[in-house]
């Protein structure tokens, strides 16, 4: 029953907090106010509390109130069935992604100890899986499984609302979601047979390594190529510009969203944004270190050889304030990745369709492969 | 056979690193990046942001802003305007209507009787002000033209134009009075 509950709160906290907080903030401050920065305006400032435009950030709840209250329309010939069911299809995927995202290691009941390699053990106790809904072997495969699925959404979408620029759209949308998905999956390769896990949160572990006791051996510093593949064919992925060919909006409208209107639309755009988000947690927990703060373990500091031991009448306290900083860490890993992809989307012009796929079969996927056995043959001779 | 002119195009031979886009990427990202954070400064006079928060702070009109007309008025109070018509003729968009009347005094030859300028219809060109021989019509005022809800108000009378008409410096009929 407690562990019912616990996992009730794990998926409202992180689903419903954390990936919809932020991918609901990001429609207004990523994308208008960010952008307004970037362009010297002022962006959306009028929707206000008692007064108070706050960042704008009353805006996304006047958005979300006037897309209820919209008009759902359906376009005559369209198959009702599938373009009601589409909408779910994007968003679905969005959030189960998040069932194996951890936010922070287990929590250990007992005590840890930091070994000479930098991993923590659990002394007197067990881990508690508190700080991830799901604690999956498989953890990766079941992130890229899911991620795969969007593609149906989309595709569904253009062919169900009977309209030309929807089904270009949808087309072109699982044209290069299905080609990325290729140089992502062989990009991390590489960092699979380094950590030799697809438990994400071993994959977290094994970046708290040390190397010469002062450089953390995040994914970013052992597969640096890889870091950069997986960024862009991530960008690409979730269909942010310089990718945002299947909504291209100079050329075919909105692309397979063009025929939504009302709560649909919104659902759309909000799970493209959750997509984002994911991505950059994903990032985030293969490259950048996850939940790791370099030279923090459960007890003590750690740097060059020295251990400090803050609080050590009470490492209880210490432990505490350790997992504070971690889910700090990650969630600021999150959201700076985040912050840097609606950069890119501001500063880069969109590609031309050919140019996507050209980049993406024959750049990224030979270099993936590269990447791929460079990191086999370096690990054969190590 | 026919001879097809050519031109050869000097193109900058792009090497390896170039061709990746990656230094540009960066560049773009820089020039973005120093924009975003300059413009998340809080003291609001090192952005470079220039939009003017309109509502909120009234928008500074140039000294010589056209705006709503205004009759001028005589030291007596009276219109300025002899009704010559001049206005009226000029006006492009055709938006002023005057029908002259009699004046009682005998130094005055014609008053307006009825003098209506549709603000609606004013492209606010200012060419009414230029042809006015006796400094009667004026729009410096500094102010707008209102927006209406009803066709009706848009029609300013002359009793309406005088109240916002003030002194005229000019002296009337010229230099000998
Ligand atoms: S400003 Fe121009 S359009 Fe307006 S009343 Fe004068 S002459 Fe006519
Ligand atoms: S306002 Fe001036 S131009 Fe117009 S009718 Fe009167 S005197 Fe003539």
């Amino acid at each position: 029953m407690v562990e019912v509950l616990i996992t009730v709160i794990k998926i409202v906290a992180i689903v419903f907090v954390f990936a919809m907080g932020v991918a609901s903030l990001m429609t207004l401050l990523g994308d208008r106010k960010q952008s307004a920065k970037i362009q010297n305006r002022v962006g959306p400032n009028q929707a206000k509390f008692f007064g108070f435009s706050l960042g704008g950030i009353p805006h996304f709840i006047a958005d979300g109130i006037k897309m209820i209250l919209k008009e759902n329309t359906m376009p005559n010939g369209a198959n009702k069935w599938l373009h009601t069911l589409a909408p779910a299809l994007i968003f679905f995927p969005a959030l189960v992604g998040w069932a194996v995202i951890p936010f922070m290691d287990h929590y250990c009941t007992g005590s840890v100890r930091t070994l000479a390699d930098y991993t923590e053990v659990c002394i007197d106790g067990e881990w508690k899986n508190y700080f991830s809904i799901m604690h999956s072997d498989a953890g990766l495969l079941f992130a890229f499984a899911i991620a795969a699925v969007s593609v149906y959404g989309a595709a569904i979408a253009g062919w169900a609302s009977n309209n030309k620029f929807s089904l270009l759209g949808g087309l072109r949308s699982s044209a290069q979601m299905i080609s990325y998905e290729v140089s992502m999956g062989l990009s991390l390769a590489g960092v699979l047979m380094i950590y030799g896990t697809l438990n994400l949160n071993e994959m977290v572990r094994a970046q708290g390594y040390l190397f010469g006791g002062w450089l953390p051996m995040w994914g970013i510093v052992v597969q640096p190529l890889a870091f950069f593949l997986f960024f862009l064919a991530g960008l690409a992925e979730t269909k942010r510009a310089p990718f945002d060919l299947p909504e291209d909006e100079s050329v075919i409208v909105a692309g397979y969203i063009t025929e939504y209107s009302s709560m649909k639309f919104a659902i759309m755009q909000l799970s493209e944004y959750v997509a984002t988000v994911f991505i950059a947690a994903l990032i985030a927990i293969l490259f950048l270190g996850g939940w790791q703060v370099p030279f923090l373990y459960a007890d003590g500091i750690r740097f060059l050889g020295n251990h400090w031991q803050p609080f050590a009448e009470n490492p209880d306290l210490w432990y505490y304030f350790t997992i504070m900083l971690r889910i700090g860490a990650m969630v600021l890993k999150v959201l700076f990745l985040v912050w840097l992809q609606f950069m890119m989307r501001w500063t880069l012009p969109r590609f031309r369709y050919d140019q996507v796929m050209t980049l993406g079969w024959k750049i990224l996927l030979p270099l993936s492969i590269a990447n791929l056995f460079i990191t086999a043959l370096i690990l054969t001779i190590l | 056979m026919a001879l097809v002119e050519t031109r050869p195009v000097n193109r900058i031979k792009q090497n390896l690193w170039d061709k990746s886009y990656i230094p540009e990427i960066v560049r773009g990202l820089a020039i973005t990046t120093r924009h975003f954070f300059r413009n998340m400064n809080p003291d609001k006079s090192q952005r470079s942001t220039f939009t003017r928060e309109y509502p909120e702070v009234p928008t500074v009109y140039p000294e010589r802003y056209r705006g709503l007309h205004r009759l001028m008025l005589r030291a007596d109070g009276q219109v300025r305007c002899v009704a010559c018509m001049c206005c009226s003729t000029i006006c492009p968009a055709d938006c002023i209507h005057i029908e002259a009347a009699e004046h009682d005094d005998p130094a005055i030859e014609k008053y307006p009787r009825v003098f209506v300028i549709d603000e609606l219809r004013c492209i606010v060109c200012g060419l009414c002000v230029e042809a006015c021989p006796c400094d009667a019509i004026r729009m410096d005022g500094g102010v707008h033209i209102p927006p209406y809800t009803e066709r009706g108000a848009a029609f300013f009378d002359r009793d309406l134009l005088m109240e916002r008409g003030g002194l005229s410096l000019a002296v009337q009929g010229g230099e000998s009075k």
